[in-house]
């Protein structure tokens, strides 16, 4: 019999993305932005859709089905009956939101049908039936709770459903204007940084900040009810009407304008994050609560833009609601391409699930393999590709083998050097998870400060992530589970910790940074935090073999890993994505599959102009 | 594009019918219009027919 092949496609709102599945297996999924280099780009995924295709081996003429994660037309009906409500205000908002929708947006199964050159029909699921696919289908569990929460999709903007086998039955849903995402974006804005992308700085703001907003937020904006549905009052929120999410109200709510971008940040701003992160965690925790009294089922999927909060989820998982929790690592709209096709694959053409490793002992243990393959679905470059790339830049390069590399670069890091790491196939979702990564050593406390200012082009107060063995995990941290794709935060264990001054307990704000709180200092979070990678070698041997070399070399098993970009450019994609980035930094060696790049050694017409590197992308 | 539009059409209808929305007919009749209007007037005499409506 012929293969299935379902193309699953988000585009048009942000972060538009692609996957394909083939007899219901994930072959690739990758977001448009890597291939365009326009970060969160919402248009068509023509690139994404092109690599989705050359992975499997395809044309376009050979795709069975095509589906579009979620449904136009009534993301249009919620938008007219909102503008209807509203009338008169929100007139200028109508008369810029409609040409979009006239031209592009309602006119999709002709818009992908012209795209792909495909004659089928073009389905369409859900927006958060997408996300519940895209949680529970490539989960571990057969049965488990799944809950949703975004800005809005459609209507919805929570739901909660329970998967069972391959049926999956929504059973309850929070709608627009309610909703977490857009409380979270709305206190973003106000913090003075982009909606859809800056709510992690937020996140990473929270740490520095006390909750002394929480009650007013309790009191004036939000009315949570005991099964996790809440009321927002709108009166403090401007974005029904307008393109601003919070109005003058709100502003004197909590006494004064917003800050504007690049404005300095103050206690205000860190209060401001801290409280509305207490309050979104009691919101996720009382939903979550709820879902598990309707399901009886306490492992849970999670996904939806919200469930990037790892802070939250880590909360989630300790605060004993559930067993087990699996979080989609392109939990944002990109995951709905993936999602889509999933749910195409086994609602719609009622096929059962696979077992990820087929293990009879590994399912009873628990420790079944996911399906999501540890999210590497995106391109991969050959040698020969890659040896192309550096000789269009007459770059000077060595060779190593496999073993001798991981020993080399981990002396590298060992003597503090900053490493751009490119390897295998690239991550789908946010994250960077040692595909397309930068690595420092994290026992060295000046390393957060370096990468973030010299090297990221960010600001000072954000946060760096550890990947750490996962066999090694509970020596080093508060937590004795896997969390492969970073995900979950938790705490640096407390034997690492170090006794810290009653000067520096003392110190507040920014000024907390340069405590060195830990053994591993650039890694370690204001409030002794850490937003966990545990990295076991199933899915990408040879970031496990470098922090085993590491390990051997330092007796600590962790490293610093961020994402293998700077300030508002998307991951690297390509080997050439990776040089420009190498060059136009502070880094001083780069590792492309198994070459090493160093430096000093290139040539200088390649090296960064001065400030070209963050000039050449809009701020994120 | 063309059998799109009108399938899309269509489910427009189909989307009104199962919804019961069907007070979204005027408002979705009116902007196709004055969609189609916008279109028609780049160019043409229908121009300052348009400019008068704003």
């Amino acid at each position: 019999m012929a293969p299935t092949y379902i193309l699953g496609v988000s585009a048009f709102y942000h972060d538009s993305a692609a996957a394909l599945l083939v007899d219901g297996e994930v072959v690739a999924a990758a977001q448009e932005e890597r291939f365009t280099r326009k970060k969160h780009d919402h248009a068509y995924p023509r690139a994404a859709v092109d690599y989705c295709l050359a992975e499997a081996g395809i044309t376009r003429a050979e795709l069975t089905h095509v589906v579009f994660y979620e449904k136009p037309l009534s993301t249009f009906d919620r938008l007219l009956s909102t503008y209807l409500a509203i009338a008169p205000r929100g007139l200028l908002s109508f008369v810029r939101a409609m040409p979009v929708w006239l031209k592009e947006k309602l006119w999709i199964p002709g818009v992908i049908a012209a795209q792909e050159e495909y004659d089928g029909e073009v389905l369409f699921t859900e927006h958060h039936e997408s996300h519940a696919a895209s949680a529970f289908y490539p989960s571990p569990f057969r049965d488990a709770t799944i809950v949703t929460m975004d800005g809005v999709g459609e209507w919805s903007t929570t739901s909660i459903a329970h998967g069972r086998g391959h049926e999956l039955r929504v059973l309850r849903e929070l709608h627009f204007p309610h909703s977490l995402g857009l409380l979270y974006s709305a206190f973003t804005q106000y913090a003075g940084f982009r909606v859809n992308s800056g709510e992690y700085k937020l996140m990473g703001l929270a740490p520095y900040g006390e909750p002394r907003y929480a009650d007013r937020i309790r009191e004036h904006l939000i009315d949570l009810k005991p099964d996790g549905s809440f009321h927002l009052n709108l009166r403090y929120f401007g974005y029904l009407a307008a393109r601003t999410m919070t109005n003058r109200r709100f502003h004197r709510l909590f006494e004064g304008p917003p800050r504007s971008p690049e404005g300095p940040l103050t206690q205000r701003e860190m209060d401001l994050a801290r409280s509305v992160q207490v309050v979104a965690e009691e919101v996720m925790e009382a939903t979550v609560a709820h879902a598990v009294s309707l399901t009886g089922c306490r492992d849970l999927c999670l996904a939806g833009g919200v469930a990037l909060n790892c802070v939250a989820n880590g909360r989630l998982l300790r605060s004993g609601l559930i067993d087990r929790l699996w979080v989609q690592p392109a939990a944002g709209d990109a995951g709905g391409a993936l999602g889509a096709a999933l749910a195409i694959w086994h609602r719609h053409l009622d096929k059962p699930r696979p077992r990820a490793t087929g293990r009879e002992e590994d399912v009873e243990e628990g420790v079944e393999d996911d399906l999501q393959r540890g999210s590497y679905l995106g391109p991969q470059y050959s040698d020969a590709e890659i040896l192309a790339a550096l000789a269009s830049k007459d770059a000077p390069h060595e060779r190593l083998e496999a073993r001798a590399l991981a020993d080399r670069v981990a002396a590298l890091l060992e003597d503090g050097q900053v490493i751009g790491w490119f390897q295998g196939r690239m991550e789908y979702g946010p994250r960077a998870l040692g595909g397309r990564s930068i690595l420092a050593d994290p026992r060295r406390p000046d390393v957060q400060r370096t990468v973030n200012l010299k090297i990221k082009f960010r600001e000072s107060f954000r946060p760096f992530a550890p990947a750490v063995l996962r066999e090694r995990v509970s020596e080093w941290f508060e937590c004795d589970g896997a969390s492969p794709y970073m995900l979950l935060v938790a705490d640096v264990a407390a034997p690492r910790l170090l006794a810290l001054s009653d000067e520096q307990r003392a110190l507040t704000g920014l000024a907390r940074l340069a405590t060195v709180r830990s053994q591993i200092p650039a890694v370690t979070h204001v409030d002794n935090s850490a937003r966990l990678q545990t990295v076991d070698g199933r899915h990408n041997p040879r970031f496990a073999a470098l922090l085993r070399a590491f390990e051997a070399r330092t007796g600590c098993p962790v490293l610093l890993n961020t994402s293998f970009n700077v300030r508002g450019e998307p991951i690297v994609c390509t080997p050439e994505d990776a040089y420009r980035c190498f060059m136009h930094t502070d880094m001083d060696y780069l590792v492309l599959g198994d070459f090493l790049l160093d430096k000093r050694a290139q040539p200088e017409r390649h090296a960064r102009r001065p400030q070209a590197a963050p000039a050449a992308f809009a701020l994120d | 594009m063309a059998k799109g539009k009108y399938s899309t059409l269509r489910e427009i209808w189909a989307f009104m019918r199962v919804h019961k929305r069907y007070w979204l007919a005027p408002i979705i009749i009116g902007l196709l219009l004055l969609g189609a209007l916008l279109v028609a007037s780049s160019g043409t005499t229908a121009g300052p027919l348009v400019y008068t409506l704003f």
